[in-house]
């Protein structure tokens, strides 16, 4: 059993930087992504009731299905697409191994 | 409305701005406390009243709730002051060093120390990312509904598929000439009997529903004359509008607080870990809202700074005095 995942950021240029995700933690993607100083502001610190953690998924199966709160919110948001999530609400778990995310800008 | 005046003037009224009329009242600082909100307590009373917390010293857990509500007891015989309702619009400072806050429903609180104590902030609307919609705001484009006859006979779009959206929709509908729904997604989430209504209304031709749809482009000479809505990404149509109402709930935003002359970094107040004073004089910024190497977003560290941020504010409004620790086993508790 592997202890740490690998997800990718997708950058603007289309680059993708690897980061490693301990799975020992319990973090979530938008604390991994706060840990490697990625621009995102995560004001209410995870409780899916801000979405300034808002990331499109590129790549990733298995997800964890939404909570009310979180389909809620994105359903709220102007520039959400149809595979955006909430960092903050996605557990680095095995089966996040090789997700692939994009930040998307704040609103 | 109403005039007041303390010691200090704590901004916010959540666990840590509570805390900290403790910590001052221990020097016999009297404190007044404003929250935008009608309730104390901040996002504990407002997000998560029934949550355990655990990190909280000598409480094993406790219920966010029964924290607020231990915070309001254990203050109680400093007998704080309370405006509770209104958000803190203005902060001006007096030559003497003083300083008078105003409020949204125009409260004057004059006091020698302002505590920041903002949490998340206030909860302003989300505006969509839209080229010049700023340039329309209060001129046809407006985040919230405050008085429905303003668009008595009028066109009107709401953009939106949350709560709010439906429900304006449905209120007027009854009230406008038109009302035009746009939507990005096919269904709606909402309150199912709400989104049933629109639905209907929609059907029955009294409102007009676009799904699959975003706002684009306003338009208009000096006030906003149409906006264009764009429908699965691909048609775009001009749609002749008087108001236009984006309605995508509410984000955390500092507020006017911004622009009060405090050095930010992120979103935050910067502070001096001393005493957790800000750029200016009289001014501190304590809890979720201050930023300083190391910051760790936690209740129990936001007690912390209440405790040194009233230490350094007893200097302020007692000049003359020598600060003396006193511990509240041997002193107890003295009112004021």
């Amino acid at each position: 059993m592997k202890d740490a995942i690998n997800i990718f950021v997708e950058q603007e240029n289309g680059e993708r930087i690897e980061l490693e995700a301990p799975l020992d933690m319990n973090l979530s993607v938008m604390e991994v992504l706060k840990a490697n100083e990625f621009p995102v502001q995560a004001v209410c610190g995870g409780m899916a009731i801000c979405a300034t953690c808002h990331v499109e998924v590129l790549q990733g199966e298995d997800l964890p299905e939404m909570s009310d709160d979180e389909a809620y919110m994105l359903e709220s948001l102007p520039h959400a697409t149809d595979s955006s999530r909430l960092s903050c609400q996605l557990r680095i778990e095995p089966e996040l191994d090789g997700l692939v995310v994009r930040i998307m800008p704040e609103a | 409305m109403e005039k007041v005046t303390t010691d200090i003037c704590i901004v916010g009224g959540g666990p840590v701005g509570l805390f900290a009329v403790f910590e001052a009242g221990l020097l016999k600082m009297k404190c007044h406390v404003v929250d935008a909100l009608p309730v104390v307590g901040g996002q504990l009373s407002e997000i998560y009243p029934k949550k355990p917390i655990y990190d909280i010293p000598g409480f094993p857990e406790i219920l966010a709730g029964d924290l607020v509500k231990n915070l309001e007891k254990q203050i109680a015989p400093f007998h704080p002051t309370f405006t509770l309702g209104e958000r803190v619009d203005g902060l001006e400072k007096l030559e003497d060093g003083s300083f008078i806050l105003r409020t949204s429903a125009g409260s004057e609180i004059a006091c020698k120390v302002v505590v920041i104590a903002g949490g998340l902030g206030s909860f302003e609307p989300r505006k969509p990312s839209i080229d010049k919609l700023e340039q329309y705001e209060d001129k046809g484009v407006v985040y919230m509904v405050r008085d429905p006859e303003q668009f008595r006979d009028k066109h009107v779009l709401i953009a939106g598929g949350g709560d709010s959206a439906l429900d304006w929709t449905i209120y007027l509908a009854g009230i406008c000439k038109e009302v035009t729904l746009v939507h990005r997604g096919s269904t709606f989430r909402g309150a199912p009997e709400s989104a049933a209504k629109v639905l209907s209304m929609a059907e029955e031709g009294q409102i007009k529903l676009i799904l699959k749809s975003n706002v684009t482009e306003v338009h208009g000479e000096d006030t906003l004359e149409a906006v264009t809505v764009m429908v699965d990404n691909a048609n775009p149509y001009k749609v002749d509008v008087d108001y236009f109402i984006p309605l995508f709930g509410l984000v955390p935003k500092l507020g006017p607080i911004e622009d009060w002359g405090l050095t930010l970094d992120k979103n935050a107040i910067a502070v001096n870990t001393l005493d957790y004073s800000t750029n200016v004089r009289g001014i501190y910024a304590i809890g979720d809202i201050n930023t300083y190497p190391g910051k760790l977003k936690l209740i129990l560290c936001g007690f912390h700074e209440a405790a040194l941020m009233a230490q350094s504010a007893y200097n302020i409004i007692y000049p003359d005095k020598k600060f003396v620790l006193k511990y509240t086993t041997v002193n107890g508790i003295q009112e004021i």
